[in-house]
């Protein structure tokens, strides 16, 4: 893998994800400036410390998408789900960013907030921000900015709307290729 | 002359709209030998075509157009483009109802009588009764197939539903049951059993459930008198200096503008777009627009008292399988002023899938809070709150200063609760989440309305044509031929899910028009 090579304009996470795997942490870590949980490899990515997984990011600003990733998961947090669904959840800002200099400059300046606000409270920035608590007080400061309801709109269809969410959440969605539900527990409880 | 039919043919009813009224309406015409010409702004999709996936069902059949809200109401915050969720296609929203077909109550027909003069409330007793609907009633439940009437036996109980009648039993409510529904619980019309898929909201997949799109439109078609031509948006209706309605003009999805020229016109774009249409029809004649010389076109505009309550549970439920509405509780469906309002409310079972929860649960919450809930979703049950609302005379249908892709002002949906609605919502809030507690809920969740299914009166019936639009048979007050075949008629919007009312309305409209034809009347 050449993390400095061209970005393909497609690649799939999971791709993405099983080249990753093939680094070493050592090799990882020696490509990459930890910021919070996540880092970010030189040459355009942004991946975990535990390099379960990495975004190629379009909009040439790795630590801004690593930024909008914890933000995603303070939004909506599921202890169980992978940073990979959150990274699924904003990708499309980043691509959207690529092509749009306006829209890149929008969340380069919410994401600068963001950091400023954290550094008011004694942070590098944001990524550095201790407890959850303490970064959704932060997010809580600007819930009605117009950055916020973006990200926080986006993530609504973004984060939920993901067959991965639905699998976690115990919800198993179109039955009629199987037969509907009526043999599949339709009234299959027993505890009322 | 046999469908299709010419644009200058002038002897035919020409019907905006094919779901609910105007499909049924077009068939009931058609199988009398009139020639009807039905015009659908959406595209026809069929159970094979629908999608078992929430939002790309929505983006197939959703009436997206642009419209505004204003008003108190929190759809106007959280959905200011999205007032309603209703159907663009043929069948209109009969392809996304749950199927609950239940009559309306007798008093319910004389609100203003039954609940007296409220303060802010525009109510009015129907110029019809219940025992003047009873034999259409009979004859829409016999046609959609609803369940536990006809000898059709009720639908199998799910597990919200299990939930539900545990809850209701220890309550002490009486009246639970799997519902009455226009879902087969057995084969009939042609049509098979439902195999219980969920997913009743976009669209039967086995069309089990009854719908206009795949019953009535093709039984009309098939006697020669019925064209139904899709992706027809229409923009206004024309009448002669007569002051008798003339034709309806529309687009086609290439942008060209057509007359269909016609003897008598029915108005069922349901009851946001009708009241928009007769206003977008002004003229010098009629410069309120058609039909209102009341000044009530577009007024009083009912959308139910809602609300649901989702409820978690320390062990799984999986609500979301199965039919999505067969439950309902009625005791709280009678008018009881003891409780703090007039009225009442029916609860019915109700399960979204991950994606629409994540968007209605509370539109706009974040954080802990809101992700906790999320996580419990395997373990939630459901139930839809649904119950009179007041008439208002400052809610309602106008032209909005935004328009639509047809240059055509966009209907400005405006909605400040009544007292009564608050009174009433938060009661049944409370009964809701009582009832999920004494199963031994964890969590309940009093959710918010959802954008409109339900939107009725503004358009409405009266005796007195200075208090509304049209007479008992949905006939305009003002203009012989132009008739209004939806939910717009609706006086009042009584406790109860209104397709099967909307239904029986418009078969005995259809008796109306066939005798008002032979004696040349219009």
């Amino acid at each position: 893998m050449k993390p400095d090579s061209t970005p393909d304009s497609v690649i799939t996470f999971t791709q993405r994800k099983s080249e990753l795997h093939k680094l070493t942490r050592r090799q990882l870590l020696k490509r990459s400036v930890a910021i919070g949980g996540s880092m970010v490899v030189g040459g355009g990515f942004v991946a975990a410390s535990s390099a379960t997984w990495a975004l190629e990011v379009q909009s040439g600003e790795p630590s801004m998408m690593a930024t909008l990733v914890q933000m995603a998961r303070d939004i909506y947090p599921h202890d169980q789900f992978g940073d990979e669904l959150y990274v699924a959840a904003v990708k499309g800002h980043d691509e959207k960013a690529a092509a749009d200099a306006p829209f890149k400059q929008f969340l380069e300046e919410g994401v600068g907030t963001l950091n400023t606000l954290a550094q008011d409270q004694g942070y590098k920035h944001y990524l550095n921000v201790g407890w959850e608590a303490e970064r959704t007080a932060i997010l809580k400061s600007i819930e009605d900015s117009e950055f916020f309801q973006t990200i926080r709109g986006g993530l609504v269809v973004g984060l939920y709307n993901q067959e991965a969410v639905w699998d976690l959440l115990g919800y198993e969605g179109s039955s009629f290729e199987k037969g509907g539900y009526l043999e599949r527990g339709f009234d299959d409880i027993q505890w009322v | 002359m046999a469908a299709p039919f010419d644009v200058n043919d002038n002897s035919v009813v020409v019907i905006i709209g094919t779901g609910a009224g105007g499909g049924t309406l077009a068939n009931e015409l058609a199988q009398k030998g009139i020639s009807v010409v039905a015009l659908e702004a959406g595209g026809r999709h069929l159970p094979q075509d629908y999608l078992n996936n929430e939002w790309p069902s929505f983006s197939q059949l959703a009436w997206t157009d642009m419209r505004t809200t204003s008003g108190d109401w929190r759809v106007a915050k959280d959905f200011p483009n999205l007032p309603a969720w209703i159907v663009k296609a043929v069948g209109g929203s009969t392809v996304h109802w749950a199927g609950a077909s239940l009559r309306l109550q007798e008093h319910e027909f004389r609100a203003r009588t039954e609940y007296g003069d409220l303060d802010g409330a525009n109510l009015l007793d129907w110029p019809v009764t219940l025992k003047d609907l009873e034999p259409y009633y009979d004859k829409a439940e016999d046609k959609m197939g609803v369940t536990r009437t006809n000898g059709i036996p009720g639908l199998p109980g799910n597990n919200n539903f299990k939930v539900m009648k545990a809850g209701a039993d220890k309550l002490g409510y009486k009246n639970c049951h799997t519902g009455r529904m226009a879902i087969n619980s057995e084969p009939r019309d042609g049509r098979p059993a439902c195999q219980q898929l969920g997913f009743c909201f976009q669209g039967c997949k086995m069309g089990a459930k009854w719908s206009t799109a795949y019953t009535e439109i093709p039984k009309g078609e098939l006697t020669g008198n019925l064209e139904v031509r899709e992706n027809a948006h229409v923009l206004k209706i024309n009448h002669d200096n007569n002051g008798k309605v003339s034709g309806v003009v529309y687009q086609d999805l290439e942008g060209n503008q057509f007359e269909q020229k016609a003897r008598v016109v029915c108005v069922a774009g349901n009851s946001i777009e009708s009241p928009r249409i007769l206003l977008n029809s002004a003229s010098s004649l009629f410069s309120d627009g058609l039909a209102n010389s009341s000044g009530q076109v577009g007024r009083n505009y009912m959308r139910h008292m809602t609300g649901s309550v989702y409820a978690a549970f320390d062990k799984p439920v999986n609500m979301y399988r199965g039919t999505t509405m067969a439950g309902i509780i009625t005791d709280e469906s009678v008018n009881n002023p003891d409780r703090g309002f007039v009225g009442g409310y029916e609860m019915e079972t109700l399960s979204i899938g991950v994606p629409f929860m994540a968007a209605f649960l509370n539109p706009g919450a974040w954080g802990r809070e809101f992700s906790a809930a999320m996580d419990t979703y395997q373990n939630m049950a459901g139930m839809w709150l649904v119950g009179e609302d007041m008439p208002q005379e400052s809610n309602g249908i106008t032209l909005s200063d935004e328009k639509d892709q047809f240059d055509m002002p966009a209907a400005n949906v405006h909605f400040d609760d009544h007292p009564n609605d608050v009174a009433m919502r938060n009661h049944a809030y409370q009964q809701g989440m009582a009832l999920y507690d004494s199963v031994g809920a964890t969590q309940t969740y009093p959710t918010p309305p959802y954008p409109s299914t339900h939107n009725l009166g503004t358009l409405r019936m009266s005796r007195d044509a200075k208090d509304g639009v049209v007479n008992g048979f949905g006939q305009s007050h003002d203009i012989d031929n132009l008739f209004v075949s939806d939910g717009s008629q609706f006086t009042t919007g009584g406790a109860e899910n209104p397709t099967l009312t909307i239904v029986s309305l418009a078969i005995r409209q259809a008796d109306y028009i066939e005798k008002q034809m032979n004696e040349r009347t219009i």
